[in-house]
């Protein structure tokens, strides 16, 4: 009785949107699409959606085949990263429209809608227009109009890639909340991202992709902690993970002349060349550590990113209080080596210090 | 400077607005007049130039039985004629701009923009063309000197029209409006209705203007494939033209020709600043 999908390919213009994409999606459970700009995650929602049929492959739900039924009849509801509502209609009107469109009873529709608005929050905004609310309001009102719908597929496409950054704080945080109470048990919720951050907070199943392709599927800790190859450990972070050339010797780790204590997780690697990962916050500024130069210093909230170089090597440094440097200035960094990932050449994850790598 | 400024522009408001209303004030004035009052000197003010007469006006509701000319008739069929031809132009025209704006259309070599640009192609070729065509065309099916003739050449001459202003319009209109639709239970026929339609609004309203325009002043068709039976109003107008050119009833008939316009105007133009999109996407 689960949403199957099962070797979808989507190719228009000889190019994948969908690369052979298979799932298995659970009623109740909350999937995550991570995934960068045309990665292929609003066709993945579109063609569950049926906007778009797929070139090859089935599509089922509870048990029936779902490609042959029509958008209209399918029981879906899907919020898009523009804000899209009916400019025409005001508030209510807008979250009843789709149960209008079932003919359901007036009063269910009254508690529905009712129920939907103070989900979101915007009792009292009833009689208001479109075009008088501010885009988190009006992403509300989308929002409010698929929960209202109660259908059995809640898709959200980067719904929250077009606020602004405090909004976006605070949306996500009453996502959570909404998500964790206002989903029944028998439906299933797809949300589509580009932010890491995002993935990890909402916590659920958490699917990969880049270029129509499934990268890995696993619970977002999984995701997090054991990265199956170098695009993920990028997509999966923000800002990407860092990824240094460099061989491990019998005693030492080594790039661009820095050598590093092997961490005991790596005690078993063979001595050969590897692509060494590290998040950007896992380097630490320390007077003991190895001088690099500053390409760029970004602040961004109460953190400050350190773009800087040594050699051939960039590397990305999260400093988690507001600093001012200059450019081109040199700093001394530390590496965290417990936190060191190891990739081969092929770019597949070889060693994780959470280790486990099959789990 | 800024008050230079103001003052230039204001100039020129004021120069503008004179150009554009004087002729009409001459109209008015002249419709009053008789033939002395326009033959012996300029006249400009009623009873202190000249002795208003109604008889310019008398003339063009009177039968010709009785020395007038019946401009009511004509009036009434060019109302018809516009009106007809622009509604279903707007309705054909629509429907067929929705079509090329969200369907993809292959016949060999011809796409959705082939297909715009033949609508509009139909306005490129000059009218004298179209007249032979269109003169046998009516005569073959017996439509000729008739209303529904009229309205049927009307229709082709103003689809384009709307079909070129509403392609426009819904390629504006975010396709997502339409699959939102969708997903909330509307097919498509009630996707176009329920939702595409009513946020149209201001661009069916300036396809109509421009339809009930184009309708309302074509002199041309009006004139080649019409002889006795029906009339229409701008050659009706120009007919009152004969040896002697009885300005009076000329301008009586120019003033209440172009009165539906005026006022075609004035009940849309509240509509047009009105209509925006900014509550379907950012």
């Amino acid at each position: 009785m689960n949403l199957i999908g099962e070797n979808l390919t989507y190719k228009p213009d000889n190019q994948f949107h969908l690369n052979n994409v298979s799932f298995d999606f659970k009623k109740g459970n909350l999937y995550t699409i991570l995934g960068r700009t045309l990665s292929g995650k609003t066709t993945f929602l579109k063609t569950i959606a049926g906007l778009l049929n797929p070139d090859s492959g089935n599509l089922s739900f509870e048990g029936k085949e779902f490609s042959k039924i029509p958008v209209w009849e399918r029981n879906v509801a899907m919020v898009y990263q523009q804000f899209i509502n009916y400019p025409h209609l005001n508030v209510y009107e807008n979250v009843i429209f789709p149960l209008k469109q079932r003919k359901l009873s007036e009063d269910k529709i009254k508690t529905d809608v009712d129920e939907a608005l103070k989900t979101v929050g915007l009792v009292g905004f009833e009689n208001r227009k479109i075009q008088e609310l501010s885009g988190g309001q009006q992403q509300r009102v989308a929002l409010a109009r698929s929960l209202a719908k109660k259908a059995k597929i809640l898709l959200l496409d980067e719904p929250l890639v077009n606020l602004d950054y405090k909004l976006r704080e605070q949306l996500r945080e009453e996502f959570k909340k909404i998500f964790s109470k206002g989903l029944s048990s028998d439906a299933i919720l797809i949300y589509s991202t580009t932010d890491p951050q995002e993935v990890m907070e909402l916590n659920g199943e958490v699917i990969v992709l880049d270029e129509g392709k499934v990268l890995q599927k696993g619970p977002a800790k999984e995701i997090f902690e054991n990265p199956r190859n170098l695009k993920v450990a990028e997509i999966s972070n923000d800002p990407p993970m860092n990824i240094l050339k460099g061989i491990k010797s019998s005693e030492k780790l080594i790039f661009e002349n820095i050598s590093i204590n092997i961490p005991p997780h790596f005690k078993n690697l063979e001595d050969q060349n590897y692509n060494f990962g590290i998040r950007a916050s896992e380097i630490k500024l320390d007077d003991q550590g190895e001088e690099f130069e500053i390409e760029l210093a970004e602040i961004s909230g109460s953190e400050t990113l350190l773009h800087l170089k040594k050699g051939d090597s960039k590397v990305i440094a999260l400093i988690e209080e507001v600093m001012n440097f200059k450019i081109h200035e040199k700093v001394k960094i530390k590496f965290n080596e417990n936190k060191f990932y190891a990739f081969n050449k092929e770019g597949e994850l070889i060693s994780s210090p959470y280790g486990d790598l099959n789990g | 400077m800024e008050k230079l400024y103001k003052f230039l522009k204001y100039t020129f408001i004021i120069l503008w607005t004179v150009f554009i209303v004087a002729p009409f004030l001459w109209a008015v004035s002249t419709s009053f007049k008789d033939f002395q009052s326009v033959n012996s000197k300029v006249t400009y003010i009623p009873w202190l130039d000249f002795e208003p007469t109604l008889e310019g006006w008398r003339v063009l509701v009177k039968s010709p039985a009785r020395g007038g000319v019946d401009i009511v008739e004509p009036y009434f069929n060019s109302i018809f004629v516009t009106c007809t031809a622009s509604l279903i132009s707007i309705i054909l025209g629509t429907l067929a701009a929705y079509a090329l704006s969200r369907f993809t259309f292959k016949a060999g070599f011809v796409r959705n923009n082939d297909i715009t640009f033949f609508f509009i192609s139909q306005r490129i070729m000059p009218p004298i063309v179209l007249s032979i065509p269109f003169f046998i065309f009516l005569s073959t099916i017996g439509l000729l000197d008739s209303l529904l003739g009229l309205v049927v050449v009307y229709i082709v001459l103003l689809m384009p029209i709307a079909v070129w202003i509403m392609v426009d319009f819904f390629n504006r209109v975010p396709k997502e409006l339409d699959e939102t639709a969708l997903i909330d239970g509307c097919n498509p026929y009630q996707a176009f209705y329920k939702v595409v339609l009513p946020n149209s609004i201001p661009g069916l309203i300036v396809a109509g203007m421009f339809c009930i325009i184009f309708g309302w002043i074509d002199f041309f068709f009006a004139f080649i494939l019409t002889f006795t039976e029906v009339q229409l109003l701008p050659v009706k107008v120009v007919a009152l033209n004969s040896s002697i050119t009885p300005w009076w009833s000329l301008s009586a008939s120019a003033l209440i020709s172009v009165a539906p316009l005026i006022i075609v105007a004035f009940v849309v133009e509240r509509y047009l600043s009105k209509g925006n999109l900014s509550g379907a996407l950012k």
